[in-house]
């Protein structure tokens, strides 16, 4: 187990500095860009463009070599003002045209996303395990097909769509909108929770088609071991032999699945975000994309990577936690 | 759990057959009924792209000037746009973006996974290690993100659209082939190629590619719909396909929005269309793969169809089999990326 963790954490290293260098290569491709759109919104206020290109790009910091940079960006070497201040410091950088440095705008968005995105986990969750469990235990009778229809119809309509006629058709039929909420939670809890959970149902709902075919599979799987047949042989009622034996070890795989639809729920933020206008990453990430601010981009992706490096060891060391069968080389 | 991840991580997959088309279609209709309905969905799908010049009433861009947001009726069947545009020629034109997209976007992914994945996989040692974890940065980057970054720096367009997504697509799908070939790697004829000095090249074309053939029609046939759905939801918002061109994700966001209230036809086909064919292709993509892929038909015993459900088990698996450090995501990139 320690061997494993290890192992596991070594082998991140890796991971975490090339995430880092494709993400410094991908956003310096387009240095001429950055520096041609602060030349055009200076010379919009008035300022001679020949004369402060140079100044732009030390202002950028793209004045020293590539490396240079890269070193100053992750924090290994001294900025212009002999300070180190990078990403080993926990600074992920500055932004094109926005007040808030990277750091200060996840604080702010974060909270918006981290609601959404929890409660979608949720709403996928409790429609998801219900469906799933019950179409294994009744495999190939009408409500197996009825769930498994469920399961691929939704996973093949886009949640965009579903959010789409959300807000038109209850608007149409009795003129009703999802509230809009833009306080903070602790100010108003239940009014906030309204606000969040239309738009987190339709997520959830959206996600939920996978986790119900893996509970499926993975029920079906474990109702088929030695020890399921003993408890049905030793005369145990239904109940104590599904809740008591089988749910347990069939639900395991699925808390991992969490792990590995993650990025999913991220997209999916991105996408109900923008239709049900909640101030959160997503929409940060929309609005610094046409903007083209390439800093503040690189930094919440690199948050995003982060975090999904961190929750994936999270849920590995969960399993073996869970799970002592599991031998790890 | 009586299974080891070895016989689940798709390795070998459909050694030594070469594959009947007519057989297997045969065989798709007959037990695979609602494979077959995906079919004759992706078969619809793709006429309606190809022909799409044919089949449509009026041109792509055609505006009626008297009829703005008309709702629907004998001339206009599905309703007119804010422009004054047959909506159903719309749709049928969309289907060719969903069909190129789909084709070519995916071909990409598969030559690259095959290509990462023969040579991570079959090499091995210190390589393999180093790319796997150029893939394991790649995939912990998350993927809509990724693709909206990538688009706004080289700009949208079909193209770009397609391109990227086949490459970010390709990476991550190479464990699959990785895998597949891993399991190939341990047969007594790899070996006895390599004793009689084959060289790489006859090595990987003839004795590793016949040998992968299932994984990497399945690859091709489960990625469209994730395709599909990707484009749609970058041409929703608004990185995809360009205005004039109709795209479904773009008929529904965008300049659209505002009027949607006033005519909700204008929202409710592209999205209907949208969801019949990700449906399609996915049902039959599955079919597909139980057919072609006895050995994925389930762990100990006949559980009906593989699904996403059980491959998405799998990746779990592969995962806490300790190989890399992130699971195949590909299965849950078949959705919106």
């Amino acid at each position: 187990m320690l061997t494993y963790i290890a192992r596991r954490l070594l082998l991140t290293i890796p991971t975490v500095f090339i995430v880092t260098v494709i993400v410094f290569v991908m956003i310096r491709l387009v240095p001429g860009d950055a520096v041609d759109a602060m030349a055009l919104r200076l010379s919009q206020q008035g300022m001679e463009i020949d004369l402060v290109r140079e100044e732009i790009e030390a202002m950028l910091g793209l004045d020293v070599p590539v490396l240079t940079q890269y070193g100053r960006w992750i924090g290994i070497l001294p900025n212009k003002d002999g300070v180190i201040d990078g990403l080993l410091q926990g600074n992920l950088g500055g932004s094109y045209w926005r007040a808030y440095t990277v750091n200060q705008e996840i604080a702010r968005r974060l909270p918006s996303t981290l609601e959404l995105g929890l409660l979608a986990l949720i709403v996928s969750q409790v429609i998801a395990l219900p469906i799933g469990i019950y179409s294994a235990l009744r495999q190939d009778t009408i409500g197996d097909y009825i769930g498994r229809s469920i399961a691929i119809i939704f996973i093949a309509v886009p949640s965009f769509w579903i959010a789409t006629m959300v807000i038109i058709f209850p608007a149409l039929w009795w003129g009703y909108m999802p509230p809009v909420m833009k306080k903070p939670f602790f100010e108003d809890p239940l009014r906030h929770l309204r606000a969040y959970i239309v738009p987190a149902t339709v997520l959830g709902m959206s996600m939920s088609g996978l986790t119900m075919r893996m509970a499926r599979t993975m029920m079906l799987e474990v109702l088929r071991q030695d020890y399921i047949r003993t408890a049905w042989a030793k005369g145990l009622r239904e109940r104590v032999v599904i809740v008591g034996h089988a749910l347990k070890n069939a639900l395991i795989p699925v808390v991992t699945a969490v792990g590995l639809q993650l990025p999913l729920l991220i997209g999916g933020t991105v996408i109900i975000e923008t239709i049900f206008v909640l101030p959160g990453m997503g929409s940060l990430i929309v609005d610094s994309t046409t903007t083209r601010d390439y800093p503040m981009l690189s930094g919440a992706m690199l948050f995003f990577a982060f975090g999904l490096i961190l929750i994936n060891i999270l849920v590995d060391l969960t399993y073996a936690y869970l799970d002592p069968r599991i031998q790890y080389e | 759990m009586s299974d080891p991840a070895s016989s689940l991580d798709g390795a070998g997959a459909g050694q030594g057959r070469s594959i009947n088309f007519l057989q297997l279609l045969q065989r798709l209709v007959k037990e695979k009924p609602l494979g077959a309905i995906g079919g004759v969905i992706t078969v619809v799908l793709l006429f309606t792209g190809l022909f799409a010049d044919l089949l449509a009433p009026f041109g792509m861009n055609e505006t009626d000037k008297l009829n703005f947001l008309a709702p629907p009726s004998a001339q206009y069947w599905l309703g007119t746009d804010h422009l004054g545009r047959d909506m159903l020629s719309r749709i049928i034109y969309g289907a060719r973006v969903s069909v190129v997209v789909g084709l070519t976007s995916s071909a990409i992914t598969v030559a690259i996974a095959v290509f990462i994945g023969v040579l991570s996989g079959y090499i091995g040692g210190p390589f393999d290690l180093m790319v796997q974890r150029v893939v394991d940065a790649v995939m912990a980057l998350p993927g809509l993100v990724l693709l909206l970054v990538i688009i706004s720096m080289i700009g949208p367009g079909m193209w770009s659209v397609i391109v990227t997504l086949g490459v970010l697509g390709g990476i991550s799908s190479s464990r699959i082939i990785r895998s597949a070939v891993i399991g190939i790697k341990e047969n007594a004829y790899v070996s006895a190629a390599q004793a009689i000095g084959c060289r790489r090249s006859t090595m990987f074309l003839r004795h590793l590619l016949p040998n992968i053939m299932a994984p990497i029609i399945i690859l091709f046939s489960l990625n469209i719909p994730g395709v599909i759905l990707s484009e749609a939801s970058l041409s929703f918002l608004g990185f995809g396909i360009p205005a004039p061109q109709p795209s479904w994700g773009g008929m529904l966001g965008g300049k659209a929005r505002p009027y949607m209230m006033s005519a909700p036809w204008m929202v409710l086909w592209p999205g209907i269309a949208l969801a019949v064919v990700v449906f399609g292709t996915n049902i039959f993509g599955d079919a597909l793969r139980d057919l072609l892929d006895p050995r994925l038909r389930g762990g100990a015993g006949r559980y009906g169809t593989m699904g996403i459900g059980k491959a998405l088990t799998r990746s779990v698996r592969a995962r806490l089999a300790g190989n890399g450090t992130a699971g195949s995501t590909n299965i849950a990139a078949n959705k919106e990326v």
